[in-house]
This record gives structure tokens, C-alpha cells and sequence, in this order.
């Protein structure tokens, strides 16, 4: 009796772990992507007209942390275009929350293995980081 | 071109990537950028920021319904996130130093692989019994069938997966492609994993596998918002559009049709870059 009350207990958890991450990741993407156009449509407002140049890569080195900055200031100021990178920003975190979210998810079923692994991932997408202040 | 028109022509060319790629099972990220640096003459490094970005919306929305119905086997993506995620940062790092032409051609015959890859007849297996390893690392699983019974399933060769899966992921960072193929191999043929617990599961994978590659494009100047913004909205409607038709039909003729065409796409890439011209 006892023995399957915890069990119901610990299905529930899951389950709704599940739901929780399937709603994150659902209305992450939109989120992002209503961000995403609507730069677009103030960008083209703005450079509809201008010529275009992709031939040719124009390599950068900036650290996120610059870039992060130089985006919430384009945002401010209104510009179309730093509006499609923070939607595209945003986009990128989706997954990040998700990491966090298993973290947690993982630390209420006391699954300390798993716990550990989900670190690890996220030690590397920080190591990942530390790679723009390198060179 | 002015930017608008080029907005337009991407979003169209976006939109039939998505569906193409949702269609043929290649996904959409493989197919937009042959089309951006064979026929918009993008560099591309660009195409490469602009499919990963499509590559995250596209199996983070995709991802979403399978976690929900408990198909997606959560604590082997993970675990596996482990090797997927070294292998992007890795990938990511060479792209910067490696020079163009090596990048299309290499991209070209992943290409190819991949293609002949999506044709190969897919059987069903399950291992019922899991190798010592995966049993400590409680990878064996179960998910729903659509008639409501529960499978369990079994996992062996952990390592031999979890070697398959770094090399996933340095060409997914290489290339900015999901490498749904190299994945597929990792799970099914290594690991042994059900089809259906492997798809859904590489998916929900390849948003934090992106991720750990991305911090990297956005450093090197790869992710050109001009590029992305027509790219990862049309790529996503197309996928949508293509995932609705796929529900109906039976596409076989279409992916032999699809396969023959990006096989096309992938030679002019390996001739391109040994000419130089990309």
C-alpha cells in the first residue's frame, strides 16, 4: 500500500515533468519567433531597399557578453535588426531551460546520477562560453 | 538584389527546405544550405548559422509533442547530451580555423551519405535484455503504441553509441545540421533502440547539441539576422506544412524523388568546393 502510493507519487512527477517540458519548448520557439519577425518587419521597413551583401563572411570576435550588450542596446534603440537576434537569442535558451528544468526534475526523483550528468552538459555548454574570451 | 527580395526568395526557398526535409526525413537544415550558397551565392559560413537556427525551432516544436506522449526517452538524450554537446564545441572550433572548400565538400558527402541513408529500409528490433552498463545508467525504457499498449525496450552497446554520437555531434557544430543520420546509426543500428524512440529522441537532442555549437557561431560573427529571420520561419512552416502530409500519405516515391534531387545538390557542393567556387 505504502510501497505503491510512492510509486503513483513518483509516476505523477515525471509525467508532469514532461508536460512541463513539452510546454516550454512549444511556446519557447513561438515566443522567439513572434520576436523574430517582428524585427524582421521593422528591419525591412528600414533596409527593405538596401543592396544586399552575403558573398562575402566578415568574420567577428566579439565574447557573448559584448554581443548580449550590443543586442539589448540595438533592442532599445529600436532596431530591427538586433530585434531578429534576440529572438534568435531566445531561441538558443529554449534548450537551456530545458537542461535546467531535467536538472530539477532530476533532483526531486533524488536520481543524483542523472543529476551529475546534467551537469556535466551544462559544465560544457559553459566551457563552450569561455571559448570567445580565448582567442 | 535588394534585401527585400532576397527576404522573399529565402522565406519560399525556406519554406520548401522545411517541407523537403520534413518529407524526406533529411530535416530542413541539410537541404537550406546547398540552396543558400549554390543559388543565392551566400557565404557559407552564413548558411551554416542560418540552419542551425532553423535546426533548434525546428526540433524544439517537433520535440514538444513527443515529450508530452512519453515517447521521448528522456534519460538517454541526456546521457547521450554528454557526447553530442563535446563533439558541437569541437565541430563549432574547427569551422572557424578550417577552409571553405574543405567545409563544402565535407558537407557535400554528408550529404550524400545522408540521403542514400533516409532510403535504406528501416526494421524493427527490440532487445529486451540490457548490457550491464545500461543498466546502471537506466537507459532501457518503454513508450506507447497508438492502440494503447506499452513496449519495453532495452539498450546494449552504450559506448560504442556514445562514440557514434560525439561524431553526431562534431559534424552537427562542422556543418550546423542536425545530423539526424549519424544519430540514427548511434541508436538504432549501434544501441538497438526502437525507431520510434530514436527519432523522437535524437530530436529532443538536437536543441542543447545546437546550443553548445551556437555560443560559438554567435562569437564568430556566423548568425546574420538578414539570413536567419526568412530562414527559420519559413523552414518551420515548411516542416509543419510536410509533417501534415507525411500523417496522410505514403511518400515512398517522393523520397526516392527527393533523394535523387539532393544527391544533385550534394555533387555540384563537392564539385564547387574542389573548384574553389564556394
Amino acid at each position: 500500500m505504502e510501497k505503491s502510493k510512492v510509486m503513483t507519487h513518483e509516476k505523477f512527477g515525471e509525467k508532469s515533468f514532461q508536460t512541463i517540458i513539452g510546454n516550454l519548448l512549444r511556446y519557447g520557439v513561438w515566443i522567439s519567433l513572434s520576436v523574430a519577425f517582428i524585427g524582421g518587419i521593422v528591419y525591412l521597413m528600414h533596409h527593405g531597399n538596401d543592396i544586399e551583401d552575403y558573398s562575402v563572411f566578415k568574420e567577428n570576435d566579439r565574447n557573448i557578453f559584448e554581443v548580449i550588450t550590443a543586442v539589448v542596446n540595438g533592442v532599445i534603440s529600436g532596431s530591427g535588426e538586433f530585434l531578429i537576434f534576440f529572438g534568435i537569442i531566445l531561441l538558443f535558451l529554449t534548450p537551456v531551460f530545458r537542461v535546467l528544468l531535467s536538472l530539477f526534475s532530476f533532483l526531486i526523483e533524488k536520481d543524483y546520477l542523472y543529476v551529475i550528468i546534467t551537469l556535466i552538459v551544462i559544465l560544457i555548454i559553459i566551457t563552450s562560453i569561455s571559448f570567445g574570451f580565448s582567442h | 538584389m535588394t534585401i527585400l527580395t532576397f527576404t522573399l526568395i529565402m522565406l519560399l526557398g525556406a519554406f520548401l527546405a522545411g517541407f523537403i526535409g520534413s518529407l524526406s526525413g533529411l530535416g530542413g537544415g541539410i537541404i537550406i544550405i546547398p540552396l543558400l550558397t549554390i543559388i543565392l551565392d551566400v557565404d557559407i559560413h552564413y548558411a551554416i548559422g542560418a540552419a542551425l537556427v532553423s535546426v533548434i525551432a525546428t526540433s524544439s516544436g517537433s520535440a514538444a509533442a513527443y515529450v508530452k506522449e512519453g515517447i521521448t526517452n528522456m534519460r538517454l538524450g541526456i546521457f547521450l547530451e554528454i557526447a553530442t554537446t563535446i563533439g558541437a564545441v569541437c565541430g563549432a572550433l574547427l569551422s572557424t580555423i578550417a577552409p571553405t572548400s574543405f567545409i563544402a565538400v565535407l558537407f557535400g558527402l554528408t550529404l550524400i551519405f545522408s540521403a542514400i541513408n533516409s532510403l535504406r529500409k528501416k526494421e524493427e528490433h527490440i532487445v529486451l535484455e540490457s548490457s550491464p552498463l545500461a543498466k546502471n545508467l537506466k537507459l532501457q525504457g518503454t513508450y506507447p503504441t497508438h492502440d494503447g499498449q506499452v513496449v519495453s525496450y532495452g539498450t546494449k552497446n552504450v559506448i560504442g553509441g556514445f562514440s557514434m554520437m560525439g561524431i553526431a555531434g562534431m559534424m552537427s557544430g562542422l556543418l550546423g545540421i542536425g545530423s539526424g543520420a549519424f544519430k540514427v546509426i548511434a541508436m538504432d543500428n549501434i544501441m538497438r533502440i526502437p525507431f520510434k524512440v530514436s527519432t523522437t529522441t535524437s530530436n529532443f537532442m538536437m536543441g542543447v547539441t545546437a546550443m553548445a555549437s551556437s555560443v560559438i557561431y554567435i562569437q564568430k560573427g556566423y548568425i546574420e539576422p538578414g539570413i536567419c529571420m526568412p530562414v527559420v520561419i519559413g523552414v518551420l512552416f515548411g516542416a509543419m506544412a510536410g509533417a501534415k502530409i507525411l500523417v496522410r500519405t505514403n511518400p515512398k516515391k517522393l523520397r526516392i524523388f527527393f533523394a535523387c534531387l539532393i544527391f544533385v545538390l550534394a555533387v555540384n557542393m563537392v564539385y564547387n568546393g574542389i573548384n574553389g567556387k564556394i
